[in-house]
């Protein structure tokens, strides 16, 4: 960052001579600074997971949520500053009910992905806002079998004009993440935050392109990755929030929900196993031992 | 370079994705004096120290009741907490008044979270230059937040903000195991006792400079829900002041070797 | 020969006489739906020791014409309420949206304080009350089921002027002549609702039905029947009159095929 100092960087939506826009940099520097949070798109849905680093042991413990519901089929979960996210998330809310106001069904997550891309760009284009200060990670589930439209009240025709398109193939998962810049791709496995380098190189090993991970193995993998990710700032106590969407028959019905105690609690159990087994190949230990410690 | 660029407003990130507006905003919540909330598994409780400009001055409020279900403390400029507390009895209301309900805890708080992210992204705004303690009860329990100029808010077991309020935490953090499980009467007394950990060597608690607000769930056999919020001022306090002293007498020592040990 | 836009397409006023402008009315108060289109009948419901009964059929008229026989008046509020309408059905539409996006709200926080049935009923009866204020009614008359905030089965109802009324047995539409009559007879005043079963409202509500398809021209032997219990809802939708009897039609006189 040869150019700080030169006055280019002191306000938004001004570009340097070489073609920066410094603002929206910085704010890249406050989402760097954040908790690790990812995103696994599944065969049959997606996880969200994030690290929470316990800044006090007067935080009230399971509180404080940090990944949010969107209508009911989405779950976003941001890295950065925490009210910032907290203001994305209340705008994707908002994107979501209009949608719904004007087609009478869900948003897709490819639709709600590109709104919000929209408007955090838009934070960067005036000099009397600041960017956004985080990264966002968007996953939903899309339905894929045809939903009745809001405020319906009876069947209508089987078939025919009106009727419904026997065994057509729609929706499915979808995974997005939305950089300060409103910049946003669509993603197999997203990571940001402090542990996103540890943490894409681990979800590159999922071999995520083929489709074969079944939800239920994305959500032990999207524990043991933010343990992974964790490795770091070990000294740190954190907690592990995760939440999932799966398909209409699987567990969640397509909704946005926590990840049920039980279950995280056997994810994390099998990550920390994980990560045990990892540190006594190398220094040569018993693995029996620390297993069972653990249980 | 002698001296800052990036501290101007609170629309400009410092190179390492600062915004130094906000933290100088944090600064100010800890020029008020300190206030105290816990909880335990029935109820909220909120505990300050108030201060008087001078010797003939009235002591200026500390504790703002905003509903029958809900209370918040207030450290830092009294008139932003003023404008934030107008604003929740507001949307207090229009909940009673539209569904019938209490507002749930986390609704009200996330709202005015909101408000305050909003001043620090914009120009011609400014944070917020005070820090909140909401306690309250609702369907869900009795609840303490903490809100922070910056818009974060946390939910707490105890919590303690403004001048010299790390002696608080400190004694907070060490019984902590003992306040879910404890009456309603010895979460205020924990409650005094951590705020007087925050005194300044020359100062005490009296009549005149302590608050202490309650709200939880009704007892066994009392009519609705939940208890109205109540606040403790003045010769209110007198039994409060001395239950402390009586605890400290008998009770400190005993404390005090338990966590120690 | 007269340019004025109101006299476009209008007869020659030289030929055919002056034409009565008042029907061009283009100052004067605002107006807006002022009756019902394609209506829903009555909406009955009881209730009983540990929950409520909520019962309609599925048809929606038009006019007098039977439009559409599948209509679901019984919409449910997350596991929590029922809400029977009722009058016109696209302002049921309306409201049932209104209801779907309250409930996807209540839902963004995960603990606890989710909405009651009667939480429900103060705000939908303050939403008849705004719009009847200005003078853009929804025209409906609906019954909320469900639960109180004591955990008290809560029954009662909210019109389109926003007025509220709560008891035991309810009954909207025709339902308010036919149907409270025999709710009356069956629960009287003295007997409380600790004492009655949910198999006895279930069998009340349904002999209800019948007396109404019986003498409601407006009704259908199609209908829906919500029992709303700690335990959640069992909401059956497409359910058929049982143990018809038309026999007392041969003693009315100018039914059917019978002319003296």
């Amino acid at each position: 960052m040869t150019s700080i100092g030169t006055g280019y960087d002191l306000s938004n939506s001004v570009f340097s001579p070489d073609g920066r826009n410094f603002q929206v940099e910085y704010a890249v520097k406050a989402v760097e600074n954040g908790g690790t949070a990812i995103g696994i798109r599944c065969k049959d849905g997606v996880v969200l997971a994030v690290e929470k680093i316990i800044t006090s042991k007067l935080l009230k413990p399971g509180a404080n949520k940090r990944i949010a519901t969107v209508d009911r089929h989405v779950g976003i979960v941001s890295a950065g500053l925490v009210p910032d996210g907290r203001h994305f998330v209340s705008r994707a809310r908002d994107e979501a009910s209009s949608w719904r106001g004007t087609y009478k069904g869900p948003i897709p997550t490819s639709a709600l992905a590109n709104r919000l891309g929209g408007y955090v760009q838009a934070y960067t284009l005036y000099s009397s806002v600041r960017p956004f200060g985080v990264t966002s990670i968007v996953g939903g589930w899309d339905s894929e079998a045809d939903l009745p439209v809001d405020g319906q009240v009876g069947s209508g025709p089987e078939s025919g004009a009106g009727g419904k398109v026997k065994d057509a193939q729609a929706g499915g998962p979808g995974l997005y993440m939305i950089e300060p810049s409103g910049l946003y791709w669509g993603y197999y496995g997203a990571a940001t935050g402090k542990g996103r380098q540890a943490a894409k190189a681990e979800l590159e090993k999922l071999d995520l392109t083929s489709g074969n991970l079944s939800l239920a193995d994305g959500v032990k993998e999207a524990a043991r990755i933010i343990y992974v990710a964790h490795e770091d700032s070990k000294d740190k106590e954190f907690e592990l929030e995760m939440s999932w969407i799966s398909s209409l028959d699987g567990p969640t019905k397509g909704r946005h929900e926590e990840v049920p105690k039980d279950i995280r609690e056997e994810a994390e159990k099998f990550a920390r196993r994980v990560l045990e087994g990892e540190d006594e190949d190398e220094e040569d230990k018993g693995q029996a031992e620390g297993e069972q410690m653990e249980e | 370079m002698f001296r800052n660029n990036y501290d101007n407003d609170a629309v400009t990130f410092s190179p390492q994705g600062r915004i130094f507006q906000v933290e100088y905003a944090q600064e100010a919540v800890k020029q008020g004096s300190v206030v105290v909330g816990l909880v335990n598994k029935t109820h909220a409780v909120l505990v300050g120290l108030k201060r008087n400009a001078e010797e003939l001055s009235s002591y200026q409020k500390k504790i703002i009741e905003i509903d029958s279900h809900m209370a918040i403390a207030i450290a830092g400029l009294a008139s932003d907490a003023r404008v934030l507390s107008n604003f929740m009895k507001q949307q207090s209301l229009g909940s009673k008044m539209t569904y019938g309900r209490p507002i749930p805890l986390d609704r009200i708080v996330s709202q005015i979270g909101d408000r305050a992210q909003t001043n620090t992204q914009h120009y011609g705004k400014r944070p917020y230059g005070v820090g909140l303690l909401v306690a309250g009860v609702d369907e869900a329990g009795p609840h303490l937040f903490e809100f922070q100029p910056s818009g974060l808010t946390h939910e707490m077991v105890a919590c303690a903000i403004g001048a010299r309020s790390q002696m608080a935490r400190t004694y907070l953090e060490r019984n902590l195991d003992k306040f879910h499980d404890c009456s309603r009467d010895e979460l205020i007394n924990h409650g005094l006792r951590a705020l007087k950990e925050s005194l300044s060597q020359d100062k005490e608690l009296t009549v005149d400079n302590t608050s202490v607000g309650v709200a939880g769930l009704a007892g066994e056999g009392t009519k609705g829900r939940f208890e109205s919020f109540k606040l403790y001022e003045g010769q209110e306090t007198v039994p409060l002041l001395e239950a402390l002293e009586r605890s400290e007498q008998s009770g400190t020592a005993e404390d005090e070797t338990m966590e120690d040990s | 020969m007269n340019h004025f836009p109101e006299a476009w397409g209008r007869p020659r006023d030289d030929v055919y006489g002056a034409y009565n402008s008042s029907y061009l009315q283009t100052s004067g108060p605002k107006t807006h739906t002022s009756s019902p289109a394609v209506t829903g009948t009555s909406v009955i419901g009881v209730k009983f020791n540990g929950g409520v009964v909520l019962a309609t059929d599925n048809l929606a008229s038009y006019g007098s014409l039977a439009r559409f026989t599948d209509v679901k008046r019984l919409r449910s509020f997350g596991d929590k309420a029922v809400v029977g309408f009722g009058g016109d059905v696209s302002d049921m539409q309306y409201i049932d949206r209104l209801l779907e996006s309250i409930d996807i709200r209540e839902n963004y926080s995960t603990h606890g304080n989710m909405l009651n049935a009667k939480n429900l009923h103060t705000y939908l009866a303050k939403v008849f009350y705004k719009r009847r204020s200005e003078f853009n009614p929804l025209w409906n008359h609906v019954l909320v089921a469900g639960f109180d905030g004591e955990g008290e089965p809560f029954l009662s109802s909210a019109d389109l002027l926003g007025t509220t009324f709560s008891a035991p047995h309810l009954a909207t539409g025709f339902g308010a002549h036919l149907a409270v009559p025999i709710l009356r007879r069956v629960f009287p005043d003295e007997k409380p609702i600790e004492e009655i079963s949910r198999d006895q409202a279930v069998a009340a509500l349904k002999d209800c039905l019948k007396v109404l398809f019986y003498r409601d021209a407006r009704s259908l032997d199609k209908y829906s029947i919500a029992v709303i219990t700690k335990e959640g809802i069992d909401l059956k939708e497409n359910e058929q009159l049982e143990g018809q009897s038309w026999a007392f039609a041969e003693r009315i006189k100018g039914y059917g095929a019978q002319t003296n």
